[in-house]
This record gives structure tokens, sequence and C-alpha cells, in this order.
């Protein structure tokens, strides 16, 4: 059904925009651009903040243009008096109630009040001072996640975010009035909560109230301790966001830059998560072959599918405390960054003559849930913590700038070597659906000695954002070795964002829906969405930065995991086979059930 | 309490020989569009405050599509200063049963509720049992209707309609954005008439009486009767059904202790009127609207002790979603206490009256709205005590 155009004025300038449309967007169409705060695209509409409050000619109450449709005839101001006073007041109320300490906050230069207050000149506002001393003192206790209520203005998008995006709602208003507040569940600090570090408040909190837990310094005095050899693996959708927080337009991919970045910060050798991410499809892959062996051949009932991917930590503890009952179906492999630890700190310090106590293994993700993963007990099968600090893509921007690196004049350099060849499968592990594409273009290739049926291995159908995919893929012609697989149709699923991933659980414990593999993502548009990544996003920003990464991938000559040499000789020479002795010990891990509360 | 009714008899009154249901079974005989034009013909607007044509209202929820509709009566009387729908449920609840019955079978409804303030939770027993009588009555007629009890919890926001609509979804208290408003997506987002108790009472007596007899009361902007609570420095509280359009100083002369300094019109919220302004003050939709607060002060109360409890009152009570209201209340409470003190220079006032401006204006909801009413008018009225 076709809508509507409805007429009106913004500040005497006529348009014509479709029903349902908010002043808020068609303002934008005119160039007009309103300031909002809690308005998000990702997000539903809250309009609590008031920011864009706007006056429509006759009506007693200005609007808020963020939760306001257009009607016939209308005629808006953006900018009259009365709206201009009303704003100032409104951010001047903000800043009462904010602890404006903004050269103290790890968000300064990156804070949407602050940049709106900057617009309207507010400096020596009227107002008393509403900030209590009490909610000054920061929760610190997850590795992931710092939450400061002293920063917070209660726009409520890291609440919209942990209910609508991630079903998770670690996060809920509570209380009313002066007392009301962004809290947990009985107030608890977050490392007791449900709060899966997904990071994903972190990227929509316009002010410092929810940040990083930054590692910075840490990693710094690393580098600089003579006594430390200092490695650090980058994670495949760091290389096509970085440039965002230096200066480079979103989408453009900057992974020579950012290897010659990391050389001159002074890593000893850089290395790729990339490699580890073709270790997990090797062994995820056999995994999942073994799996349906047992279940199909052995008709082993023990045997649980659909097999889900392990890759993301949030997604991981999401499960461990909303669906406890499956975490049989989780592949016992270790994610790509605690494989690249556990190996560093074996085969490459062997291979290198480091000491793996001397060794400090750094990472850079997309990601804040990998700080708390590379604190579990269970990943120091080195003999040591396999992964030290975790930093985020936007941790080593600042470093970057910290460093005095002019990162646009930088040549582009090439990973160190071991460990730092990849392939396209493991750079589309950044996006929704990369994982079942690597997976499936191994797997059909081991159970049919052919390439996977599709133009340029290309696997069209699970890509893309939708909330939900699902595929199936019929397995013809296969080596003798795996006949119990011909004619059999592969049913896999995919879902991106823990509210997608939890419709997803529904089905698979309803029995509504038999899959045999699920490639699951904490965050929207799967890593290159992650809570580490440069801030702003939006569906259009990760849009662009999936393109980027499927352009990596055609880009790469080798684009099978199988085929990455550096695979094959760390089979060959370390590891034996997928699954064997050694990957047991080093690769795969277990998990924990958690408690909802 | 004891009725001590003046003037008027048309809330409270009991007539043994017409019961409300037999105003129902007499009513269900016309059409709804001949009721709705009775009741805009009567006049009547909203007695939660807001004024709104009842029958206007009816009018627009009838006009949606939809099978799915509600009634709800507003029985979350917070204003501080307002008990009247206490009495009323507790007199004659049939008369409130009635009208949502009315309503839903103007509006198409199949469902009616009444959302009960949390603190009259004493009320719900007697009320469940006089439902259950009266939802078997409609079975009895054929008439496809019940009427439901909900309890709220103690939030005064969840008077406010669309909060009110949250927190009977289960869900936080808060009011929502309008548009929609609640005749087009109310309750569980359908087509929804929400009425104060008062209203709901007027509608099945104006179906009673007729149009006429109801609009030859009050004035030509305020049709009808009203009733108040009276409280405050009288030697006579409680709850009166009066004629609408009466001047301020009559009121004082009936209720007053004779020493009355001050009257705050239609509660915490509402507006205070000094002495010197009784003359010329008419109680009604031309001057100064109510929902029913009338709060009498002599010369022995404190104008800034005043103000400083409504403001309290509205700091606690604010859902707190947006900021003009959440830190607005907060501001405008700590500035005169800072200027009380000595902390902050008098003109300081001026400030915090600008800023009640932009409440006014910017605010979600009718909470934030209106905390400037209050306000302005006492520190207009009262300055010298609010400062010294």
């Amino acid at each position: 059904m076709s809508k509507y155009l409805v007429n009106l004025k913004i500040n005497n300038m006529p348009i014509a925009v479709e029903e349902g449309t908010t002043i808020l967007e068609a303002a934008r169409k005119l160039n007009f651009r309103i300031p909002t705060l809690c308005n998000h695209p990702d997000l539903t509409v809250a309009g609590n903040c008031r920011v864009c409050v706007v006056e429509v000619k006759g009506a007693r109450l200005l609007a808020a243009a963020c939760a306001t449709p257009v009607s016939e005839g209308m005629e808006v101001s953006t900018n009259s008096e009365k709206v201009r006073v009303s704003r100032k007041h409104i951010v001047e109320l903000l800043l009462s109630e904010h602890n404006a300490d903004c050269t103290k906050c790890f968000k300064n230069g990156h804070c949407e009040l602050q940049d709106l207050s900057s617009e309207y000149r507010i400096g020596d506002h009227v107002f008393m001072d509403l900030v209590a001393p009490e909610t000054k003192i920061q929760d610190i206790s997850s590795p992931s996640i710092v939450k400061d209520d002293s920063k917070c203005i209660r726009c409520q998008r890291c609440v919209r975010t942990c209910a609508e995006l991630q079903g998770v709602s670690a996060l809920a208003v509570v209380k009313k009035g002066d007392h009301q507040k962004i809290s947990t569940f009985l107030n608890k600090p977050m490392h007791e909560v449900v709060c899966t570090n997904c990071g994903q408040c972190i990227n929509r909190c316009p002010t410092g109230a929810l940040t990083e837990r930054n590692y910075i310094e840490e990693v710094w005095n690393a580098i600089y301790d003579p006594s430390k050899f200092v490695v650090v693996q980058t994670a495949p959708a760091t290389r096509i966001a970085l440039g965002e927080d230096l200066g480079i337009p979103v989408g453009q991919r900057v992974t020579g830059k950012m290897v010659s970045a990391l050389k001159k910060l002074g890593f000893n050798k850089v290395l790729d998560t990339d490699f580890t991410a073709d270790l997990t499809i090797m062994e995820e892959g056999t995994e999942l072959l073994t799996r349906l062996k047992k279940a199909l051949v052995d008709k082993d009932e023990t045997v649980v599918l659909p097999m889900m991917t392990s890759c993301s930590p949030g997604w991981i503890k999401f499960q461990e405390h909303m669906y406890p009952e499956l975490l049989g179906n989780l592949s016992t492999c270790k994610s790509p960054q605690q494989m690249f630890g556990a190996v560093a700190k074996t085969y490459y310090a062997d291979k290198i003559n480091i000491k793996a106590q001397d060794m400090t293994v750094v990472s850079i993700m997309p990601c804040v849930a990998k700080k708390f993963e590379c604190e579990r007990p269970e990943m120091r099968d080195s003999g040591y913590q396999d992964v030290d600090y975790v930093l985020t893509t936007r941790e080593l921007a600042m470093m970057i700038k910290q460093a005095g690196i002019d990162f646009n004049k930088l040549d582009n350099e090439h990973y160190d070597s071991i460990l730092g060849e990849s392939t396209g499968a493991a750079v589309i592990f950044g996006a929704t659906g990369g994982v079942m594409e690597a997976a499936l273009r191994t797997a059909y290739e081991i159970v049919t000695g052919r390439e996977v049926p599709f133009t340029n291995l290309n696997i069209k159908p699970v890509r893309g954002m939708d909330g939900i995919k699902e595929a199936s893929i019929k397995i013809k012609n296969v080596k003798p070795e795996w006949a119990f697989l011909e004619g059999v149709d592969l049913n896999v699923a995919i879902a991106h964002g823990l509210a997608n991933a939890r419709l997803l659980m529904e089905k698979v414990k309803s029995g509504e829906a038999s899959y045999h593999f699920i490639e699951i993502m904490g965050c929207p548009g799967g890593c290159l969405g992650g809570g580490g990544q440069p801030i702003p996003t939006s569906p259009e920003i990760r849009k662009k930065r999936a393109e980027a990464i499927y352009s990596e991938d055609e880009e790469m000559v080798i684009r099978k995991s199988h085929e990455n040499p550096e695979v094959t000789e760390i089979y060959k020479h370390f590891l034996g086979e997928p699954l064997g002795h050694k990957s047991h010990d080093l690769l795969h891990t277990h998990y924990k059930p958690r408690k909802r509360y | 309490m004891e009725n001590n009714l003046k003037k008027v008899d048309i809330i409270f009154e009991v007539d043994e020989k017409v019961s409300p249901i037999s105003v129902l079974d007499k009513t269900l005989k016309r059409s709804p569009d001949e009721i709705i034009l009775d009741l805009i013909d009567s006049g009547l607007k909203g007695r939660g405050g807001a004024g709104f044509p009842t029958g206007l209202k009816w009018k627009f929820a009838r006009n949606e599509d939809g099978d799915t509709k509600y009634v709800i009566c507003n029985a979350d009387e917070g204003e501080p200063g307002t008990f009247k729908d206490r009495e009323i449920l507790d007199k004659v609840p049939e008369k409130i049963f009635v009208g949502i019955a009315i309503c839903g079978y103007v509006v198409g409804a199949k469902e009616g509720y009444i959302y009960l303030r949390g603190e009259y939770n004493f009320l719900l027993k007697t009320l469940q049992k006089k439902l259950e009588i009266f939802n078997n009555e409609l079975k009895q007629r054929n008439f496809d209707f019940n009427v439901y009890l909900k309890s709220g919890s103690g939030a005064y926001v969840c008077g406010e309609e669309s909060a009110l609509f949250e927190s009977m979804e289960g869900k936080r208290g808060e009011p929502r954005n309008k548009p929609p408003y609640p005749t087009v997506a109310g309750y569980n987002s359908k087509p929804t008439v929400i009425n104060n108790v008062e209203t709901l009472v007027y509608t099945t007596m104006i179906c009673h009486i007729g149009p006429e007899k109801f609009k030859a009361l009050g004035t030509t902007d305020s049709r009808g009767s009203k009733v108040f609570s009276v409280s405050g420095d009288t030697p006579i509280p409680g709850i009166y059904e009066l004629e609408l359009g009466m001047p301020l100083h009559e009121f004082v002369n009936e209720f007053g202790d004779g020493d009355a300094k001050a009257i705050q019109v239609g509660g915490a919220s509402g507006h205070c009127v000094p002495r010197k302004k009784f003359n010329d003050t008419i109680i009604g939709f031309e001057g100064i609207p109510t929902g029913g607060s009338m709060m009498i002060f002599n010369s022995t109360r404190s104008m800034y002790n005043v103000l400083h409890d409504y403001l309290e009152f509205f700091t606690e009570e604010s859902c707190g979603q947006c900021t003009p209201c959440r830190v607005g209340c907060q501001q405008l409470l700590k500035g005169i206490e800072a200027v009380k003190r000595g902390e902050r220079p008098p003109a300081y006032l001026e400030d915090l009256k600008k800023l009640t401006g932009t409440m006014k204006i910017a605010a979600k909801c009718g909470l934030g709205q209106s905390v400037g009413n209050p306000f302005n008018s006492i520190i207009d009225n009262f300055r010298e005590e609010i400062i010294y």
C-alpha cells in the first residue's frame, strides 16, 4: 500500500514527505539538523531527553521532533525563540545532573553532551550542581565495562539496547523522580549480573557513563618493559573499522596501515587472529562432521545437534546464563582469540625461542567481551594466562594518536610470519554469517572434494543483515569415507544480536526447527558491529563495514581456511590432526552454567 | 466521612425508585449517536482536571475501526488535596459501573476497567463484590460487557492516562509520547476511552436526567456541577458538590475560617490564589480549572513551606524519564532552598520562573508541564515569604 504524502513547512520551507515520517526525519531532508540525545537509529523512539523539541504553529506545547509524526499543513520552527530557550535550558539541566569533569573523562572529545554544550556555548550555567558524591564511584567490577552513574543523563539508550537488541535487560530503569537511575538487578555490581559484556550499551551511550575498561597503560608498560616480548594479534573486524576513529571514511579497509602502526607502536611481532580463525574452521568443521557421523552412522544418542559456534564470548556468556541446558550444543572450540593465545605461548614461543612467561599477548578486538574472555580460568592452557590484554579497536586508535603517528600517511605493511598468514575465509569471520560461510567452504570440500557450489565461493544466502538467516545445502557425490552424508540436506541457521539468538534458541528448544549447524554472533552485524568498534554505529555504518569485509575476502589469494599454508604447517609439526590430543589440550574448552540472578 | 453537600445533589443522590441499572436499561434502548449528542449538548467536560469534552472523546473512540476497544475509569486519585473519587467509589459505585457500561455500548468496547489507586486498596474487596453483581446483571441482559478492577502501586504519575496504560500493561508507569492519543491507541495500543470517576458518574446522570437539567447549572464555559474536596484551614472540611463558575470569594465566605490568605485551587499542580484576587477569580474553565481540590491556607501558614512541600512531592513523583521534569523539579526545589539560605540572590527566582516556562512547554506530560502553576503563583504572590 503506497503511503500518502503529507505537506508541511519547516522553517518556512515547504516539503512533502510520506505519512508517518517524524519531524526530525523531515527536517533532515531539508538539511536542518535537530539535536538529539536519546534518539538512536538502532532503537525504538523514547522522546525523553527533549533536546529535539521544536515549535509547531498553533500548538500549546513544543513537540519532540523524534517522536512526533508530521501532519498536513504543519508549520514547524526548529530554531524559534521558544525552542532556543527551551533547548538551552534542557542542555543546562542535563549538565547540572552530569559529572561534567570532562578533562578527566575517558570519553572527553567523544561525548554527545559535550558537543551540545559546546554548540550552545553553555559556559557558566546557572543551575545548581545535582551530582551526588556517592554516584562518582565507578563500578569497575566487570573486566569489560565501566559504569559511571555520575555521567549518566538517563537517556535510556543503554536500557533499550540491552532489552531490544540483546534481549538481556541487564540494565534497567529503577526508581523514579530524583532517585531514578539506570541500574542492575538489586543494584548488584556489573560482574554479578546477567550482563554478557557485549558492550553494545557502550556503543550507544552518548556520554561517559558506560565505557570499556581500558588497558592502554598496561599495554604501554608491557611494550616498554625490556623483559617482555610483546606480540599483538588483530581480529578480522578491526581492520575495516579502525580508520573511522582516525579520520578515514566508514567502510575503508586499513589492514596494511594498521599493521604498520602496530609495528611503530613497538610491538615485537604483529600477528593475525585470522590465522586462528582458519584454525577454528579446521577444528570446528571437523567437530561438526564428527558429530554428524556419530549421530547419523553410529546412532549415538548422546551427540548433541545442532552444533553452535563458540567464537563470540558475549554469546557464550548469554548461553551460560539463559540456556544452560543447551551448553552441550556449543562447539568446544575456543574462540580464535583464545586459540591464538594458547598457540602463541606454546608452539610460537618455542619456534622463536622465547619463554612463555616472558611473552605478553595483546589482542586488538572489536569487542569488549573478549576482555572478560581472556580472564576466564579456562583460558590458561599454556600454563599462563594465554591472552594478557585485550584492547578495543577504539583503544588502539587512541594509542596510535598518543604515539603521535599520522595514520593516514602510513605505508601498508605485512603481518609478521608465522601466525600472520590468513585467508578470505578468516576475514569474513568479522561479519554475521562469515563463520558459517568459512565453515561451509571447508567442510563441503572435505566431504565432496569439490568447492562449494556457489559462484566465486560467495555463499550469498548466509550473508546480509536479516536478524535470522536460514539456508539448506544439499550434499551430493561425496567421497567414499563420507558416504553417510550423501544426499543429506545440511540445514544451517545464523543469528546476530542476542535478541535474535534468543528467538533461534526458542525454536531449537521447541523442536520447531531441525538445524545441523548454527552460527551466533552476540552483536548486531557480527563482530563488525562489536561493542569495541568505533562509535557511532548504525545499520548504515554496519552495512558499509560488511561491504569492506567481503571486498577484502574477494581480494585474498587464498579464500579457504584449509588452504592456509601456516595451518597445514601447524598440524604437520605440532598439533597432529584436528580434534587430536594436542588440539584438545590447547584449542578446546568447556562452559559453565550461570544463574540468571 | 460525613456528607455535607451544598447546592447540588447529582453525584451522590440516591433515588430509591430509579436504580443505576435502570438508567442503563433505559439508555441501551437509545442509539449510541443519540447518547453522544446528548453528552456534547450537556457541555460535560472531564472532571479529572484537564477538561476535555466527554462527548467528543467518546465520539472519537466510536469512530475508530477495530474490534477491540476499552473503557477505563481513572480512579488513580493522587492529586494532593483531592479525595472526592474515594467517596464516590465508596458511596455510589454502581453509578460508575453504569457510566463505564454506557461508554462501552457507545464506543463498541467489551471490556471496562477501573484502575484503582494503590492507596485505595481497602475499597478493593467491596468493589469486587459489587462488580460481580453488576457483571451478572449485564450477563442477564445479554449485554456483552464486563468491568474489571486493576490496582495501582502508588505512583502519582500513573494518574496520567498513558502512564496508567503502561502500568496496566505491567510496565513502568511512564507517560507515552503523544500522538497517538488514547482514543486511537490506548491500553494495549487499542482505542480507549479513559475518564475520571466523577465524569463517568455525570455521564450516567446525564443519561438519567437529560442534558437540559445538567447544563442549566454552571456557566457557558463550565456547564454543570462538580465535586470539590475542601481541606486545610476550614471549620468544615469535606466533600461538596457545587455549581461551577462560582466566584472564589463566595467559596471562601462559605468555607474559610475568616483568616484565609490563599486558596490552592486544583491541588499541588494547580494555582495558588492570594486573598487580593479572591474577588475576581472564577472557579471553572474560564477562570481557574480544577480537578476538585480546594486547599485553604490561613495567615499562620508559611507559603515557603507550602511550596517546598509541593516541590518535594513533584521531585519524588516525577517518573524521571524526561529532562525538564526530572531535573527541573530538583532545580526548583534546591533553588528556593538556596535563596532561602541566602546562597543565591532573590533574582535567582526569576531564572527559576523562566525554567518553569520551559517545563510548561517541553516536559513530556502534564506533571512536568504543571509544576510551574504552583511555583509561579506562590512566588509571584508571596515572594517575601520565599526570600526571608
